[in-house]
């Protein structure tokens, strides 16, 4: 097992530009290399990545980064990204395998930990070195967030997981001018074949945009009527957030599904998230208990929201949007 | 119907729905030795997120006007009531996977028996798999499977749009948008709720699960490794289990008329600034 010595991060992009997702991986990459050695490799795929980019990995912290490059790696198709992941992992035998847990990542990694033969854990927000051993401490929420487990795989190289988005900080450039390897290569033709075809794509509008959201305003069955929505909205656009919903709004028809965050919805993890006229189900908790801050605003003082709450007014969502909306106009004029 | 390998095509779907059974409380105890979780004494329910995949596979039936759908889950013996459940709802058969020797695994050893188990039903067009278990919260098991049968898979699904010359059309959900796929089938394909709406079970389901035999395979029924079952077979091992801490104390506030109100307002936005978010 001598031979498998590097921390690789799984680096994303789209339209030929690096995610921010990857950064994060680097922070958790570094900090992992800092206590076990060994180099920071980032692997992309993709067509045509901006190169720029991939100098910005290594001005990040990333010690090499190999791209592999063809039309058919423009987008995520599970086939030829794991053929060439395969292939990567197989030749150059990375110890520590890390991708973000987007629908990617969480999509690409269990289907390759199978083809290579590795544990995997999922949707990590904790990772550490065990000293004895040197073996990746994974810890993870489960059960909807109501207890934490840290996993380890002793024997099965790579060791893999997946990282919760924005469950740490993106790694800035540094200030030293680093050197570090770029490898362009071209995908291998023989690895390229799908099963899947990907004909379009239609965009959520920006406020639906839940999982790239530094900020979240999220309704919840207070609001009443969905002609109440106007409130949510006018608060989301001033605060410059995208607009979330607990299950009861979605399933009422007053805001669609991508709007829904919570265990049977996304697990959201902004900056900020503000709650309005949201109890805080357990369901619900599940999905955005690891926001940075919480903000909440409920005319009931039981409403579990609070419990997990930073700062809350208890009062009428409808007497208070509109004063705080105001307020922050006049705050940020 | 398609073959594993592409061959032999007719027109009636076989679908393939491996379910999970969860335990239906917040209040899960963890056996702290093994890392894995007691079961014995919390009501047990099929994951919510699988009734939209059985839904998924019922409107997929009746869209191609006939089929079999077949549940499939691994587990000890009295996961054959969640397997009751979905015959309850309008599946036509379960086969619970159960064997002392399956116990404790991880995404990696259970995605393995579920593929043994599908390979052994022969002729499957389409495996439909919940997102994630919300015990267990990986959604690993699904693209496992597809990596064992060596089949496409299409994650977080939210809609079917239709069936054609062997291709399904499907909207997945990504970040940002939906992206519209063409799947060549078999495949797997794992839904989120959006898919469809799922229904309850009637009356006369309920008859027919009562009245239905649910045979059960243990690891001598399926070509499997002994090696790779259960605790032994996972690479995976759960160190250690512990609660959250809650270290946030909450600043409330109680406003008792308007003046009051516009304060802490202003008090909201001087949090978010002394944060830097305004």
């Amino acid at each position: 097992m001598h031979d498998h010595n590097n921390i690789w991060i799984l680096a994303e992009q789209r339209d030929g530009r690096v995610l921010r997702v990857s950064h994060e991986l680097i922070t958790r990459g570094r900090d992992l290399a800092a206590k076990r050695g060994g180099e920071l490799t980032a692997a992309i795929f993709g067509n045509a990545i901006d190169a720029a980019d991939l100098q910005g990995l290594i001005d990040r912290g990333c010690d090499r980064v190999i791209a592999m490059e063809a039309e058919a790696l423009e987008h995520f198709l599970v086939e030829p990204f794991a053929r060439c992941l395969q292939r990567l992992i197989e030749s150059r035998k990375p110890e520590i395998l890390l991708a973000a847990a987007t629908t990617t990542g969480r999509t690409l990694l269990p289907y390759v930990a199978i083809k290579v033969n590795a544990g995997l854990t999922a949707d990590c927000t904790v990772l550490d070195i065990e000293d004895e051993t040197g073996n990746l401490l994974q810890t993870r929420p489960a059960i909807g967030g109501n207890i934490l487990a840290t996993i380890k795989t002793p024997n099965h190289r790579p060791q893999m997981a997946t990282v919760r988005p924005r469950s740490t900080k993106p790694a800035p450039v540094l200030a030293e001018r680093r050197s570090g390897v770029i490898e362009r290569l071209p995908a291998p033709a023989d690895l390229l074949d799908s099963r899947i075809t990907r004909t379009g794509f239609e965009p959520l509008d920006e406020t639906t945009r839940l999982e790239d959201a530094d900020r979240v305003v999220c309704c919840g069955r207070g609001i009443k009527k969905g002609e109440n929505l106007s409130l949510i909205e006018d608060l989301a656009e001033q605060l410059d957030a995208a607009v979330g919903a607990t299950r009861d709004v979605v399933d009422r028809g007053w805001l669609s599904y991508p709007h829904q965050i919570g265990l049977s919805g996304k697990t959201v993890a902004p900056a900020v998230y503000l709650g309005a006229g949201v109890s805080g189900s357990i369901q619900h908790l599940a999905g955005m208990q690891t926001a940075e801050t919480i903000i909440v605003i409920n005319s009931d003082p039981e409403a579990q929201l609070f419990r997990v709450a930073d700062i809350g007014i208890v009062a009428s969502l409808f007497d208070v949007l509109p004063v705080l909306t105001k307020t922050l106009r006049a705050a940020k004029e | 119907m398609i073959h594993l390998d592409g061959s032999v095509i007719m027109t009636a779907m076989r679908i393939v729905v491996p379910i999970k059974q969860v335990p239906e409380t917040n209040a899960v105890r963890m056996d702290e030795e093994t890392g894995t979780m007691i079961r014995e004494g919390v009501e047990a329910v099929v994951n919510p997120l699988d009734l939209y995949a059985i839904e998924a596979a019922l409107q997929r039936r009746e869209a191609c006007g006939e089929g079999k759908i077949i549940a499939l889950s691994m587990g000890p013996p009295k996961a054959a009531i969640a397997l009751r459940e979905a015959i309850a709802m309008g599946l036509d058969s379960g086969v619970l996977l159960s064997d002392t020797r399956f116990a404790g695994a991880d995404t990696w050893a259970t995605s393995y028996v579920l593929a043994a188990a599908i390979r052994k039903l022969g002729e499957v067009d389409l495996i439909l798999c919940g997102e994630r278990a919300t015990d267990g919260d990986t959604g690993q098991v699904g693209p496992g499977i597809a990596a064992w049968l060596d089949l496409p898979v299409a994650t977080y699904v939210g809609g079917i749009a239709g069936f054609a010359d062997g291709v399904l059309t499907c909207r997945r959900l990504v970040e940002g948008g939906h992206e519209l796929l063409d799947v060549q089938l078999p495949a797997v394909v794992t839904v989120v709720k959006e898919v469809a709406a799922p229904r309850l079970p009637t009356l006369r389901g309920k008859q027919r699960s009562r009245q239905s035999d649910i045979p059960t395979c243990s690891a001598d029924d399926l070509d499997v490794e002994e090696s790779n079952l259960g605790l032994a077979g996972s690479p995976t091992r759960v160190v250690k289990i512990f609660r959250p801490s809650v270290a946030r104390q909450c600043e409330t506030l109680r406003p008792r008329d308007e003046s009051e109100l516009a304060e802490a307002c202003d008090r909201i936005v001087e949090f978010l600034q002394h944060k830097e978010l305004v």
